[in-house]
């Protein structure tokens, strides 16, 4: 409910992307970023060849869970993955103790009931995200699972940085790489720390440029800036595995879903009109 | 440019009027020399590098083959087997040039040498960026390392598989006479600007990959990083014995030692005799150290009675004199003697010419390195 709620609020922000053959949207697209995403004009009045485009958008969000994301896991393959072991006490960030279970010899238990919740809604979010052809970026600055990371993005076809993150990268991009650069529309943080154990300056900066932020936190990391937060281990080797995969079937499953609905309402059209 | 002027002289009516006669046109010739362009064109911002766009660069190669039939056709050559070496060679003959900077004469090149290689667009109609590693600022150089710790964990893969099979091999590269490319090679091959931390980054990573025992597998991904070092072989060309009238062997050798310059016949079967500019060497040369000198290579090679030697020398004094005819004997010697004895001789500094020289005598001081005498006050 929160997350259709969320969508139809950022829905404006997607509609001025969808439309980008013409000149209006990029001015659209960037004054959203700046202002904030109540002041995107209205999209054009739907002539014929977007009336598709409507429907193609509309469609997924009358439902709650449109690419069924649910299936994609269950309770017990986190506990396998072992997604629920924090880290030791002293570690707790005080923001993360409402995601927490309890505590066992000194050692926090994440609450895998709200985990399953939480990742419902992030993977929900990323299939919409992708399902509109939104660019996905995958940050996480841990060593041990950079090149994983990095092969899950390409395999997606998404955009993937674990590796030193430059000061104005989303900030100062037009000055970084040119003019007339897309930023990115959702961010993943695999690993929300640096490897100083502060967060990752990522998270401010896509907080600053209104990128929304889906992040996997660790019993020491701070939540409060993150869209979609996902309770959990980040770093045993089987959870990162398990993420990367969940992650990488719902933007394939998004878009082929993405695919198979314009060529339904292609046919529909010719249908109609034939 | 006219309008410029125009506006600055009726601006100036009032102040013309206040001025005496005479140097009123030369303020005005004064006003007309300083006015340019440039004061025109206000509040515009620097433009950065030029950025060559492909269209540009097909008509330029377009333009550099029809000039190259054209320079062929002016130089009575075939246009079709015209190459690089002979254009540079009519340039040079067409244009002269006195200019001691090489890069600064005119040149005709293929324009993928003239001009810089730049990146394509990065994005496509829909904006979104071609390469997956686009959002790091630096993609050529990650998706460099991202692929050699691909290939890193391939051949770990490789050689748990061979232990599961109970095998074990290794294949090792081989690195000698090669060197790793340097930064500016480096640099050139990704197209993309370094900092010296990347590049040492780099050169770890592929050091650690080689260090691997089955790292064979990925060899020639890995040599494609390694230079060839300039193999230097310095084969001396060895004359062949020449035989004279009565059968005996005999060679030659020219040897230099400062200002000396001098020319030696080593004759084989001899008693040795040695004559320097017809005269016997035990009168030539008085001092025993000059001796000694023309004996050494002989020595060195066990071979003290058993040639003769006819040697004329000019220019410098005695012991430069002995040492140029050391030089030229023994470069004469390598024609009698195997290749090995040859090489003992190199290394041995017989065959090496003796560069030292008189140094120049520096102004400010008394000799190249006496200064005058220092006094306190």
């Amino acid at each position: 409910m929160a997350a259709a709620r969320l969508l139809r609020a950022v829905a404006p922000r997607f509609r001025g992307l969808e439309s980008l053959g013409k000149a209006a949207p990029r001015t659209s697209q960037l004054s959203s970023r700046l202002y904030g995403t109540l002041l995107a004009p209205e999209a054009n009045p739907p002539a014929d060849p977007n009336a598709i485009n409507e429907k193609l958008i509309t469609e997924p969000l009358k439902h709650s869970d449109f690419f069924n994301v649910k299936e994609l896991f269950s309770l017990k393959d986190l506990f396998d993955a072992r997604v629920h072991l924090g880290h030791k006490e002293g570690c707790r960030h005080r923001f993360m103790e409402p995601y927490i279970f309890g505590c066992r010899l000194e050692q926090d238990i994440i609450d895998l009931d709200q985990t399953v919740k939480h990742l419902q809604l992030a993977l929900n979010f990323t299939a919409h995200v992708a399902y509109r052809k939104g660019i996905i970026l995958f940050v996480s600055r841990n060593r041990q699972f950079g090149h994983l990371v990095e092969v899950t993005a390409k395999d997606c076809g998404e955009y993937a940085h674990t590796r030193y993150w430059q000061g104005g990268l989303l900030t100062n991009a037009h000055v970084q790489y040119g003019s007339g650069i897309r930023l990115p529309d959702l961010i993943i943080f695999i690993s929300t720390l640096n490897n100083v154990f502060e967060p990752h300056v990522a998270v401010r900066d896509a907080a600053k440029m209104n990128i929304p932020t889906v992040g996997v936190v660790d019993t020491n990391c701070n939540p409060s800036i993150i869209t979609y937060p996902i309770p959990g281990n980040d770093d045993s080797p089987l959870a990162v595995e398990l993420y990367c995969k969940l992650f990488k079937m719902t933007i394939t499953r998004a878009k082929n879903k993405r695919k198979q609905m314009e060529v339904l309402y292609g046919l529909q059209n010719k249908a109609e009109s034939g | 440019m006219a309008v410029a002027v125009r506006r600055v002289l009726r601006a100036s009516r009032s102040w013309r009027a206040a001025l005496g006669g005479q140097e009123r046109w030369r303020a005005e010739t004064l006003r007309l020399i300083c006015t340019t362009t440039a004061v025109q064109k206000r509040n515009v911002p620097a433009s950065g590098p030029e950025k060559y766009t492909e269209a540009f660069i097909k008509k330029q190669i377009e333009e550099f083959n029809l000039g190259k039939r054209h320079l062929a056709n002016m130089m009575g050559e075939d246009p079709e087997t015209f190459t690089q070496e002979d254009i540079d060679k009519a340039i040079a003959y067409l244009f002269p040039s006195g200019l001691f900077e090489k890069r600064a004469r005119p040149v005709m090149k293929h324009p993928n040498d003239i001009f810089p290689k730049q990146r394509a667009m990065q994005w496509g109609e829909d904006h979104r960026p071609f390469h997956f590693l686009f959002y790091t600022g630096k993609q050529s150089f990650y998706s460099l390392m991202h692929e050699i710790y691909g290939k890193m964990l391939d051949i770990q893969k490789y050689q748990d598989q061979l232990k599961a099979q109970d095998l074990d091999e290794k294949k090792q590269i081989n690195l000698i006479g090669s060197r790793w490319l340097i930064k500016e090679e480096l640099e050139e091959m990704l197209v993309e600007k370094l900092s010296d931390h990347d590049y040492s980054l780099c050169i770890r990573l592929l050091e650690r990959l080689v260090t691997l025992p089955c790292c064979g597998i990925e060899e020639e991904y890995v040599l494609k990083f390694r230079k060839e070092l300039d193999t230097q072989l310095k084969k001396v060309v060895i004359e062949p014995l020449q035989y004279d009238d009565q059968g005996v062997a005999f060679s030659t050798g020219e040897g230099k030692r400062k200002t000396s310059r001098a020319t030696v016949i080593v004759y084989d079967n001899g008693n040795g005799k040695i004559t320097v500019n017809g005269i016997d060497y035990l009168h030539y040369f008085p001092v025993i150290q000059d001796r000694e000198q023309l004996m050494f290579p002989f020595q060195f090679l066990g071979r003290l009675g058993k040639h003769n030697m006819v040697c004329t020398v000019l220019g410098g004094g005695s012991s430069s004199q002995a040492g140029a005819i050391r030089l030229a004997s023994a470069r004469a010697l390598c024609s009698f003697v195997t290749e090995n004895e040859a090489e003992f001789m190199r290394q041995a500094g017989l065959l090496t010419y003796d560069p030292r020289n008189k140094e120049r005598k520096k102004p400010g001081q008394e000799g190249a390195r006496r200064k005058f005498t220092w006094k306190k006050r």
